[in-house]
């Protein structure tokens, strides 16, 4: 177990900034997740913490002790990769027992431990086997129980779920939860996708063009969006960005000719009276399609189900939108659109931060 | 697990690999056709490799001399009877297998040594690496004229070396030891840079991945080379290894140009013995027997190790 700290970290290749003055610190037992689009960082700040490549400025801190200087091995981390990275000359057994025997570890507890972990992962039947032998969703495992046998004070998890099958990928994912639970190691994962994030962090950082976007929970970071990338990179389908103006009696949304004055009533007074430019992010998840006349009356441009849920679009100017159509009845595919007050986010239309009552005051 | 377990079973999979492969043999119409495209190959190799093996094996049983066709005498076993109790071509084997036993290994350790060193990227490596091929590309009787005046006893190099260090200057290729030594020393010069060739390429195969999770799993640097770097590239290794050993076993043309055989005819490999039988002496028949037995033993070594290798790739 260990606490991680980032101090002001930054990773450079020649001219390129992968990592570009990350802090951030990890507590002891914390599940965090890296989330961000490829390219942001969120691997190299992963191999910086596990030692794989040299920070260009600033430090590494485990439990306070500063480990720039020390190689991938002395830093007691376990790390799974997105490829696998199973050694195919060595059995399943002998890949798993490998960082023991690369320590020198007593044969006797080496057996121990391999009971231990074959138990956890299921693995009995395999031990014998190669890894060529195995589908990739099953190495993956045997690389985690690679990487958990040695009781690492720090488990890093480099997009270790993406090469495998959709099926089994939920699965993995459940485990791995109620496995880092389990073991209650501080464990550092890299994804870009959100839904592994929102389903296993304690604390996502999101991060973006090397840069960390906001550090928070899952729910907050939903809810909370610090800006448009991160409203919108969270949740799925995509979060709906409106250009809003202000205009006598309401907001004007985008370019087309709808005015958002049947929701004036619930619209907080300080979004009419912005003197800034704002957008109005909104989730499908909170528009959706009313019979009643308290909606919007927008043309409605295609209603389709997936599975259980029926989404419908609408365009504002030349922008389609999304929504999702609660109502009982599917036939009935006219209705004005309702926007949920309580869904509604504003963003500075100049820097995308986004801004609430007290910013904008 | 359990739920996904079976569409996830590499036998399942396996099978259905099987399945697909005698579907396409069968859609293949026929072995007329595939013996039509490999008939050119056997036709050459027919004319090239059974014709003279056939022959060589014929003209064994006879007591033969190219020079005198006439007399063509059938005799049996009687030339492989005379070759096997001939203590002097017990001595041939001996030094062969000297040689080839120093050669092989001289050259894989440090073929391997410097392969290992060349998968790594520095500045200068693709000059040094051309350099390093340079001796591979020579003419073996080249070899060993090259390294006939280097170890020349008056004027080589090497003795005046030998001499500017203050010890007493050596008669290399006067003396059998001293002689297998130096013929050894210029088999190697010439075929490492071949190990470090395919030792390089093996090495470079292995993916980083596998390096980064053996530094995370806390394997040190050798123990990393020890149990990831040598056992994935044994495979290729190994084959390096095999064409080494029948190449140095067969190796005849260095010995003429660096020693002619001598001193007497100590450093006689059992091809020299072939070629100075055949076209010495002209004992046809006798050669011929010789050539056999030559083959045979080699043939034998390939086998084993063919078996080793194809049981070494089973496994990945």
């Amino acid at each position: 177990m260990a606490e991680i700290t980032l101090k002001n970290l930054s990773v450079r290749f020649g001219a390129f900034n992968a990592v570009d003055d990350v802090s951030l610190t990890v507590k002891n037992g914390e599940f965090v997740v890296y989330l961000g689009p490829s390219g942001c960082g969120k691997t190299t700040t992963l191999r910086c913490i596990a030692g794989l490549v040299k920070a260009s400025s600033g430090d590494v801190l485990f439990d306070g002790v500063r480990v720039n200087e020390l190689s991938a091995s002395e830093r007691n981390i376990a790390m799974v990769f997105q490829f696998v990275s199973l050694y195919p000359h060595l059995s399943i057994k002998e890949n798993i027992v490998f960082p023991l025997k690369a320590r020198g570890v007593a044969k006797a507890q080496i057996a121990r431990k391999l009971d231990w972990v074959t138990e956890i992962f299921k693995l009995g039947d395999e031990l014998a086997r190669y890894p060529s032998a195995l589908p990739p969703g099953a190495r993956q495992k045997v690389a985690l129980a690679r990487a958990v046998i040695r009781e690492p004070a720090v488990l890093l998890l480099d997009e270790p779920l993406s090469a495998i099958d959709e099926q089994f990928r939920e699965e993995m994912r459940w485990e791995l939860g109620h496995l880092q639970r389990q073991l209650g190691v501080t464990t550092i994962y890299v994804t870009h996708d959100q839904r592994e994030a929102m389903s296993l962090a304690d604390r996502i950082v999101l991060m973006n063009n090397s840069r960390i976007v906001q550090v928070s929970e899952p729910d907050r970071m939903f809810f909370e969006p610090i800006d448009v990338f991160a409203g919108q990179f969270i949740g799925s389908p995509s979060m709906n960005l409106i250009d809003l103006a202000p205009v006598e009696g309401g907001l004007k949304l985008g370019d087309g000719d709808v005015t958002l004055t049947a929701l004036r009533d619930r619209l907080p007074a300080w979004a009419l009276s912005s003197k800034r430019p704002l957008k109005l992010g909104v989730r499908p998840l909170n528009v959706h399609l009313t019979d009643d006349a308290d909606g919007v009356a927008i043309p409605v441009d295609d209603v389709f189900s997936v599975g259980r849920e029926r989404f419908f679009s609408f365009r504002i100017g030349d922008t389609i939108h999304q929504g999702v159509d609660k109502r009982r009845s599917p036939s009935s595919s006219g209705g004005s659109v309702h926007f949920d007050p309580a869904g509604l986010l504003f963003f500075d239309a100049a820097t995308g931060r986004r801004v609430d009552a007290e910013v904008a005051a | 697990m359990a739920g996904t377990a079976n569409s996830l079973n590499p036998e399942s999979q396996a099978a259905a690999h099987a399945a697909r492969q005698t579907e396409l043999r069968k859609r293949s119409s026929g072995r007329l056709m595939i013996f039509g495209f490999l008939s050119p190959t056997l036709a050459i190799l027919l004319f090239m490799v059974a014709y003279p093996i056939f022959s060589l094996i014929y003209y064994s049983f006879f007591n033969f001399s190219a020079l005198r066709q006439a007399t063509m005498k059938p005799v049996g076993f009687n030339n492989y009877k005379f070759l096997l109790s001939d203590p002097d071509l017990w001595e041939r084997f001996i030094f062969t297998g000297k040689f080839v036993f120093i050669c092989v290994t001289l050259q894989m350790l440090i073929g391997i040594f410097v392969g290992y060193q060349m998968q790594k990227n520095f500045r200068g490596r693709d000059v040094i690496f051309t350099l390093l091929m340079m001796p591979m590309m020579l003419s073996p009787v080249v070899v060993g004229f090259l390294w006939r005046y280097m170890l020349n006893s008056e004027w080589g190099v090497i003795n005046f070396l030998v001499s500017s260090a203050g010890f007493a200057k050596v008669d290399w290729l006067g003396q059998t030891n001293p002689a297998l030594w130096a013929a050894a020393a210029a088999d190697t010069w010439m075929w490492t840079p071949f190990i470090v060739l395919l030792a390089t390429a093996a090495f470079r195969g292995i993916p980083e991945t596998i390096y980064e999770a053996a530094e995370v799993d806390g394997a040190s640097p050798a123990y990393r080379f020890f149990r990831i770097t040598l056992p994935m590239s044994a495979p290729v290794l190994f084959i390096a290894l095999i064409l080494r050993l029948i190449d140095s076993f067969k190796q005849y043309d260095l010995f003429v140009a660096l020693t002619g055989g001598g001193p007497g005819s100590s450093t006689e490999t059992v091809s020299f013995s072939v070629a100075k039988t055949a076209f010495s002496y002209f004992y046809t028949g006798e050669a011929s027997a010789l050539a056999v037995i030559l083959l045979v033993i080699i043939i034998g070594l390939s086998m084993i190790l063919v078996r080793h290798l194809t049981k070494m790739g089973e496994k990945y």
